[in-house]
């Protein structure tokens, strides 16, 4: 019987626990004590529920033994704590929401249960997923397995960081911006943002509610595959969830990526990218054109403008989404206010931290009477063409290529005094947001010892396309097996 | 009120919409829970949650459209204003502002002059409800009731077209009986279900500009309305006489005190920063699905006030009041369907006797303990001369206190008619012997006296004479 559990995808394992090589119980109790002894280094998570993990994995025992294995039957994951979870404290990384215990499971965490997945924990993440290195978290910045005194990236860096040091198989996170791509290029995973609309955004505590997608971080496509298949489809307690057929994912995998058309954005690589991550991109570019796939460069004149709009949308919709927070029913409330406003004023100054608090000020701003059709209405014009240039380069290509991130990880602490620099790190991520396209990143190499991802984006509904081109990547690379040292 | 002034006032009414659910969860609407039992996570805006329109909201807002001959927007926006109150638990209140759903309609009402007058509806949109704060009961706090948070409203907007807080209680009215009408709102205005807001402003007659207006709020009755507006207008006539200037700012109607007083100026007044909704999606419909409505509209007041008055002679203020509230016309059909007696003889028992009884006792017409099938019954007596109008009333009366059918009660009560001439002659005789004195008046040409006599007759008789007859015999005796 095999004892490194952890080093073994969700796939893997999923075959094990198939096999009987092993019992649920006995994995789940592998991972909650890699947790108890290797978390403290990282801080990725914000809440290790052991005691239901344990429980929900005898139950999946149990099930597997009377023939009632769902698909995902006693397979061990960690869920961003932006997914409500019932009777877990479910924190968003913020101080608001520090003792909040949700009444309600999420779309997302009742499909996944559903399936008979194991919850190890929720992890943590940049306050209400506002930010690109998990530093705007209330409970202190999650450290990069890679290099504890690296970043792993946000704002979904919890799950990226745990997947990546073997402390879970999987993990849930949400991408806004790029806030799973991101992470997961920073940190040698795989992270697959799915369309706008294809996973149910209920029980998603909402950052920017007209980009916010819930997606995966795993250690390969093939998981992602095997996650997507769970949490896709309609729900109706979400409006703008599509109902979209949702395709067997894994099957998709096996297809060739012969004469697959890759799209090579030419401003990807203009000044803005790290020249030793635009080599390793380049390198893996030609590993797909070796391989079958014919590149082709495609323009994108108004990438520049993506981050600008972002940063006009995102804050619009945030400074509305997080009105609620207002310490009269939940969440964090101020001591003995003298009045209402005071209730508020001080609820939401201590509540929330530096980052949010910009945010939504900026939202505020850009939504006033005699500034909305400045700022809002022309963002959302621009991201109108965005979304063109987007369109046009898929008449011509099946995927866009190119870097998930400018740079590899960065120190803890060199970004947080220049929010610019720092937005600056989802230039290539943001675009599949403003147009609600379907986004991956999976490793193709190092810069320094550091992790670098490649970006895939295709047309919407083009998850499948992605995930068979990562997937035929990832056969001819080994990048995703890189296995952090201190945490083999 | 000096004539030289015009008053311009234009109504924001809004009426909850009859829906189960509320409109955008699975709650109910119930009205007079315990406090904060009918509010479910989505109202209570829990983290994490999302609205989903319900879907009945959209038919009704499109029932009330077609209704007041407006368009009905293929494409119509939930929009969010954002403003902080804690009974608005999100921050925000989902409602429509720059796409509506209802857009350009108009109806009539009669002036002061009795002319027709055309009143434009410059919009209808739809919008959810905020919860209640509760004062009472509590001390150096509130309490929050977000039982009502998330119900569905109907805000209908008007042109500035009324000249009259006359004019805008008609108006006013013309919308609680359409509504009504549609199945679309209960008009309750007790429970806040029917409710207005009156912008009112003064202008020199003759003067294109419009005045600065105040918003006048908390309006609940028709009779508050009346009040609030006229105190309103002589408020501002005053002022701008005594040379102050009116402030736009929103006044509080107080109707203890029969005044209003200010809230809120202007410059005090929230950005309330409207964006579409990105939690919803607009809202689309077809000109086939606006059609399929039209199909399930009922016959609306003004057509029915019309039919009444060619198909069964009434007054046309007669048939106005009967179709003022569906059940009530309906009523009145169905008494006129089954008696022998003329239509406008019906309007008016219906409108007089029955509607005052209903009044006194405080009953809508569904719960009249006298059925349309009793009432006819009852006028088919008259009818048939087995009693007289007047008797009718008192058989009426035992009807309505449950003693029985009006052929029981006339039976049990020895109320038939005295139709035998000779035995009506006889009272006759005997009354005219009593009174010679005014016998005489009479003969000296004091035809008047012909009242008196034939009271004394019914008097006599205990109301019972047939009084054609009595007149009759009275004028041939009295010669």
């Amino acid at each position: 019987m095999s004892r490194d559990l952890h080093s073994q995808t969700l796939t893997e394992l999923a075959a094990g626990l198939e096999r009987g090589d092993f019992s649920s119980v006995e994995l789940t109790e592998d991972l909650l004590g890699r947790i108890d002894s290797h978390d403290a280094a990282l801080n990725a998570f914000v809440t290790v529920t052991a005691e239901r993990a344990l429980a929900a994995a005898k139950s999946s025992d149990e099930a597997r033994a009377a023939g009632n294995a769902g698909v995902l039957n006693g397979l061990p994951l960690v869920h961003k704590d932006i997914f409500c979870t019932r009777d877990v404290l479910t924190t968003c990384g913020s101080r608001m929401l520090e003792n909040f215990i949700s009444p309600y499971d999420a779309t997302v965490v009742g499909k996944l249960a559903g399936a008979g997945a194991v919850v190890l924990g929720k992890t943590n993440m940049d306050e209400f997923a506002m930010g690109s290195s998990n530093e705007t978290s209330y409970f202190g910045p999650v450290k990069n397995p890679w290099d504890l005194d690296c970043s792993p990236g946000g704002s979904s860096g919890g799950s990226a960081a745990a997947v990546a040091a073997r402390l879970a198989p999987a993990g849930t996170g949400t991408d806004t911006g790029g806030s799973i791509r991101q992470p997961a290029a920073l940190t040698g995973t795989v992270g697959l943002k799915p369309t706008y609309g294809r996973v149910s955004r209920y029980g998603m505590i909402a950052f920017a509610s007209s980009l916010d997608q819930a997606g995966v971080i795993t250690r390969s496509s093939a998981d992602a595959a095997l996650l997507l298949g769970v949490m896709a489809g309609f729900d109706e307690r979400d409006s703008t969830s599509i109902d979209h057929p949702v395709p067997d994912y894994t099957a998709a995998l096996s297809g060739s990526i012969k004469g697959l058309r890759v799209g090579v954005v030419r401003q990807h690589f203009d000044d803005g990218l790290d020249e030793k991550t635009g080599a390793a991109v380049h390198e893996a570019l030609a590993v797909l054109e070796a391989n079958g796939a014919k590149l082709t460069e495609v323009d994108m004149p108004n990438l520049d403008l993506s981050v600008p709009t972002y940063y006009v949308v995102a804050p619009a919709e945030c400074s509305s989404n997080l009105s609620r927070f207002d310490g009269v029913r939940f969440g964090h409330r101020a001591e003995n206010p003298e009045d209402l406003l005071d209730l508020y004023c001080r609820s939401r100054g201590e509540g929330f931290g530096a980052e949010v608090k910009r945010r939504i000020m900026t939202g505020t701003y850009v939504l006033s009477a005699g500034y909305y059709d400045a700022y809002y209405l022309k963002a959302q014009q621009v991201r109108h063409l965005i979304a063109d240039d987007f369109h046009k380069a898929f008449e011509n290509v099946d995927v866009i290529a190119g870097p998930t991130s400018p740079t590899p990880a960065f120190k803890l602490g060199d970004k947080t005094d220049d929010p610019i620099t720092m937005y600056l790190n989802d230039i290539y991520t943001i675009g599949a947001n403003l147009a609600g396209l379907p986004g991956m990143s999976t490793p193709c190499g190092f810069v320094d010892g550091l992790p670098v991802g490649l970006h895939l984006v295709a047309p919407h509904w083009g998850e499948e396309t992605l995930l068979r081109c990562a997937h035929q990547y990832e056969q001819l690379t080994d990048w995703h097996k890189a296995c952090p040292e201190d945490f083999s | 009120m000096s004539s030289a002034w015009e008053v311009v006032i234009g109504l924001e009414i809004h009426a909850q919409l009859a829906t189960s659910s509320k409109i955008f969860s699975g709650a109910s609407t119930a009205y007079g829970a315990e406090p904060n039992t009918q509010a479910c996570l989505v109202d209570l805006g829990y983290p994490g949650v999302l609205p989903v329109l319900n879907e009945e909201v959209v038919r009704m807002a499109t029932m009330f459209g077609l209704a007041v001959n407006a368009t009905v927007a293929t494409r119509s926006v939930f929009a969010r204003k954002n403003y902080f109150y804690p009974d608005l638990p999100k921050g925000y209140q989902i409602s429509q502002f720059e796409l509506p759903i209802v857009e350009h309609g108009e109806l009539f009402i009669t002036d002061a002059d009795g002319n027709e007058k055309r009143i434009g509806i410059t919009r209808a949109h739809l919008e959810e409800d905020a919860g209640k704060s509760v004062h009472e009961g509590f001390e150096q706090s509130s309490g929050i009731d977000l039982n009502r948070t998330g119900t569905p409203l109907l805000e209908i907007v008007s042109e500035p077209d009324l000249r009259s807080a006359k004019e805008a209680i008609a108006y006013m009215r013309k919308i609680h009986t359409i509504v009504r009408y549609l199945g679309i709102s209960d008009g309750n205005m007790q429970e806040g279900s029917f409710r207005c807001d009156a912008n009112v402003s003064v202008r020199p007659r003759g003067q294109e500009e419009l005045g600065t207006r105040a918003e006048l709020k908390n309006l609940n009755s028709f009779r508050f309305i009346e009040k609030a507006i006229n105190f309103e207008i002589e408020r501002q006539i005053e002022l701008i006489e005594d040379g102050g200037e009116v402030v736009q700012e929103t006044r509080l109607y107080d109707s203890d005190k029969d005044e209003t007083r200010s809230m809120r100026s202007k410059e005090e007044a929230n950005d309330y920063r409207y964006f579409p909704d990105p939690d919803l999606l607009p809202v689309e419909i077809d000109a086939a699905y606006i059609e399929a409505v039209r199909e399930t509209l009922p016959e609306l007041p003004a057509a029915k006030q019309q039919r009444f008055v060619a198909d069964y002679g009434l007054r046309e203020d007669d048939a106005g009041i009967l179709v003022a509230v569906r059940a009530f016309a309906d009523f009145f059909e169905d008494v006129v369907a089954s008696t022998q007696g003329k239509a406008q003889g019906v309007a008016n028992f219906v409108i007089g006797d029955l509607a005052g009884a209903l009044n006194r006792d405080g009953l809508d017409i569904e719960q009249s303990p006298v059925s349309a099938a009793a009432l006819a019954a009852l006028l088919d007596r008259i009818r048939d001369n087995t009693i007289s109008g007047k008797i009718a009333k008192e058989v009426f009366e035992a009807m309505w206190a449950g003693e029985g059918t009006a052929d029981e009660i006339i039976e049990a009560k020895g109320l038939r008619q005295i139709t035998d001439s000779s035995a009506i002659e006889a009272i006759v005789d005997k009354v005219i012997e009593a009174n010679p004195g005014q016998v005489a008046e009479y003969k000296a040409g004091k035809d008047k006296l012909i009242g008196f006599f034939v009271g004394q007759v019914m008097k006599e008789t205990g109301g019972k004479a047939n009084p054609g007859q009595v007149n009759q015999i009275l004028k041939q005796k009295l010669g």
